[in-house]
């Protein structure tokens, strides 16, 4: 059976015994969007450079089902650094699973999403959610729409600060079969809240798994987001994740993306700045080897004025590794003194390895600053030299001189346990 | 110390270095002049073992060992020193972390245990004084918007850290306010000893003022064309490099004239 059929059966397994839910009627919606648009080819603008097409030609284990046996202690091989001080939200195949999760700040409200489309969140839920797939017009965000069952929903109260961190894990259990898991999250920071989320993904077992993710996020007015999102997945796991981020409210964004590992990586991150004086930074990092291709697709939107984004990408390409840099700017008609800088670097390691980068700014406001800027280069023969002619071992050199152009990045981790967790992933990939 | 013969190199097709000898004992300070284009330069990089040079004929003998053969790295351990005339910018590597690696990447090629934090410290106290150097500028980033003045009272601060058997100091002086030049020199000064050695490479005598060589030569054309004492230095800067150019045709006019 191909891909699509087998979706098409799944879909109305589904929607027959999941029929009640507030979100089958999103569901249908997706998936006649899905039938339209299809699995992205080359030919898509924005796949120009990732071809995706043959994650679908793999036989995937029915993704619908949320049954597993994971327990606590499987879980273990997963957690983060400080998870004893942290809120910690796990996700089996897809599946939001409560009971491997641990809730510890009282002012955090974590539920399932179709509950909370029922509740008192509903209007928040179907004012936001799948606000994502107005910016992303393709097959993979209504997949994952056409799909959703369940996911988590995360709500931040007025003038709370969620201290501990809130750390989700994505786990597919590939042990046995190909997975292809799709988890959601709708998350919303009312007025002057904060909140931290660090993610991850990795899966278990030698089989393929692909990972189609959609974050949503809604930062209110003078509310704080902080994001890390950690990609060090095995070589045959594939993922397009994607971080969608509503500033509704003058507000603070801050989203870091580090990617290690894994076969087909795609990030697709957006900030879209509803209200004036709204300031986001996006940082990436990539460091990859192997046969990975790893995209980042960044969207920076400026709807209103005196709006300041900073987007810095870095990446180190090994061996046979592809990379992909997107960074797309608009600044509409009243978005006047709108301040958005953009850069992407990348080193080549190797003579296989190879990167395209591709700034694209699109302005209607006619007083404004953007700036754009991608450098191609190869590691630093003179500063190489320099650290020999000190003494330094030119393995040792190398590691030192990529550390320090991976530094500015790595610099903004703020929280030191997550800091030291990649500082040690980056030495890991450097072979010390 | 260090001997030269007969060095002969290059960088791609272009011949630089064209039979050069030198011999350095410990204790001695030489001092390396030459209008641009003779070569200064490249008998640096190529004694400390830039890969763009290469070398078609000569030995370099460092210590009893074949300078040539060895690593830039194993050259370090070794006990060579290059400072150089642009230090390189690296960014996201501190001073600190950097002068600490390399000084237990150099104890360990050497069989030493590397330095714990305290020893480290202290010494490396002691050294910012010598060189006039706050602790700020060690925790930025190697060099990066350093001033011209910072960077070289940098290399000379490594050069302590490191303790070397034989500097190189290639232009150290060059592009330095007076202070600067003094700070270095005196850096330079302090490290003098009957052990070691210091090889000064410089377009202008002004810095002999301040660090007195043993020897003066002159490199010209490849070639160390005439040697002397810091006399040659100041008769240099007097009557400028187109007096030795003169004398030099002059002496080949004179050969080719007697072979006939």
């Amino acid at each position: 059976m191909n891909m699509t059929e087998l979706f098409k059966d799944q879909f109305a397994q589904l929607q027959a015994e999941d029929k009640d839910s507030k979100l089958s009627a999103v569901r249908e919606q997706a998936f006649s969007a899905f039938n339209e648009f299809g699995i992205p080819t080359v030919r898509h603008e924005e796949w120009k450079y990732t071809r995706i097409g043959t994650l679908f030609t793999k036989d995937y284990k029915s993704q619908v089902s949320g049954k597993t046996d994971f327990s606590a202690k499987d879980v273990d091989a997963y957690r983060l650094p400080g998870h004893k001080e942290a809120n910690e939200l796990v996700f089996v195949n897809g599946q939001f699973v409560d009971k491997l999760s641990t809730i510890r700040s009282k002012d955090l409200t974590v539920l399932h999403l179709a509950e909370a489309a029922k509740n008192e969140y509903s209007e928040i839920v179907s004012k936001h959610f799948g606000h994502s797939s107005d910016y992303l017009k393709d097959g993979i965000n209504a997949l994952n729409t056409a799909f959703v069952k369940d996911g988590i929903f995360i709500h931040v109260k007025r003038s709370k600060i969620i201290e501990e961190p809130v750390y989700i894990y994505n786990i597919t259990d590939a042990a046995a079969e190909n997975i292809l898991a799709q988890p959601r999250s709708l998350i919303y920071l009312s007025e002057n809240a904060q909140l931290q989320i660090i993610e991850t993904f990795a899966t278990r077992g030698t089989e393929d798994s692909f990972t189609n993710q959609i974050m949503e996020v809604i930062v209110e007015k003078d509310a704080r987001f902080e994001y890390c999102k950690i990609q060090n997945d095995s070589a045959n796991a594939s993922q397009v994740s994607t971080t969608h981020i509503r500033q509704t409210g003058t507000s603070y964004v801050n989203a870091i993306i580090v990617s290690l590992n894994g076969e087909i990586v795609r990030n697709n991150t957006n900030v879209v700045m509803e209200a004036p004086h709204c300031e986001a930074h996006l940082y990436g990092l990539y460091f990859q080897k192997g046969n990975s291709h790893i995209d980042n697709h960044t969207i920076v939107d400026n709807v209103m004025p005196h709006c300041f984004s900073n987007e810095l990408y870095k990446g180190m390409m090994d061996e046979n590794s592809t990379g992909v840099f997107n960074g797309k700017i608009f600044v509409r008609q009243p978005a006047q003194k709108t301040n958005a800088f953009q850069s992407n670097k990348n080193i080549l390691l190797s003579n296989n390895a190879s990167v395209n980068t591709k700034p694209q700014l699109e302005i209607f406001a006619d007083d404004v600053k953007c700036s754009h800027g991608c450098t191609i280069g190869q590691l630093d023969e003179e500063g190489l030299f320099y650290l020999q002619s000190r003494g330094i071992p030119e393995k040792i050199a190398k590691s030192m001189l990529l550390v320090g152009f991976a530094s500015d990045i790595l610099d903004k981790i703020n929280l030191p346990h997550i800091r030291t967790y990649v500082d040690h992933l980056v030495a890991e990939r450097l072979g010390n | 110390m260090l001997t030269i013969s007969n060095l002969h190199a290059g960088i791609e097709d272009k011949k630089i270095l064209k039979g050069l000898n030198l011999e350095i004992k410990a204790g001695e300070v030489h001092a390396i002049m030459g209008p641009n284009g003779a070569g200064k330069s490249t008998l640096a990089s190529v004694l400390a073992g830039r890969q763009d040079y290469e070398v078609t004929e000569g030995s370099v003998e460092f210590l009893g060992k074949e300078l040539l053969d060895l690593a830039p790295e194993e050259r370090a351990g070794e006990g060579l020193f290059l400072g150089f005339q642009y230090p390189v910018e690296i960014p996201g590597l501190s001073t600190t972390n950097f002068v600490k690696t390399a000084v237990n990447e150099i104890r360990k090629y050497r069989g030493q245990d590397p330095l714990d934090a305290v020893a480290f410290l202290k010494m490396m106290k002691e050294k910012m004084a010598l060189m006039n150097i706050d602790q700020t500028l060690l925790s930025r980033s190697l060099n990066e918007g350093f001033s011209g003045g910072e960077k070289k009272r940098n290399e000379i601060f490594q050069m302590a850290m490191l303790d070397p058997k034989l500097a190189i100091l290639d232009e150290t002086d060059s592009g330095l306010d007076i202070d600067a030049i003094r700070i270095v020199s005196n850096g330079v000064n302090k490290l003098r000893s009957k052990d070691n050695a210091v090889l000064l490479i410089t377009h202008y005598q002004r810095l002999l003022d301040y660090i007195v060589p043993d020897f003066v030569h002159v490199l010209y054309n490849g070639r160390i064309v005439k040697s002397g004492t810091k006399e040659l230095a100041l008769e240099l800067e007097e009557k400028g490099y187109d007096f030795i150019k003169n004398e030099i045709n002059e002496d080949e006019e004179v050969s080719i004239a007697e072979k006939h």
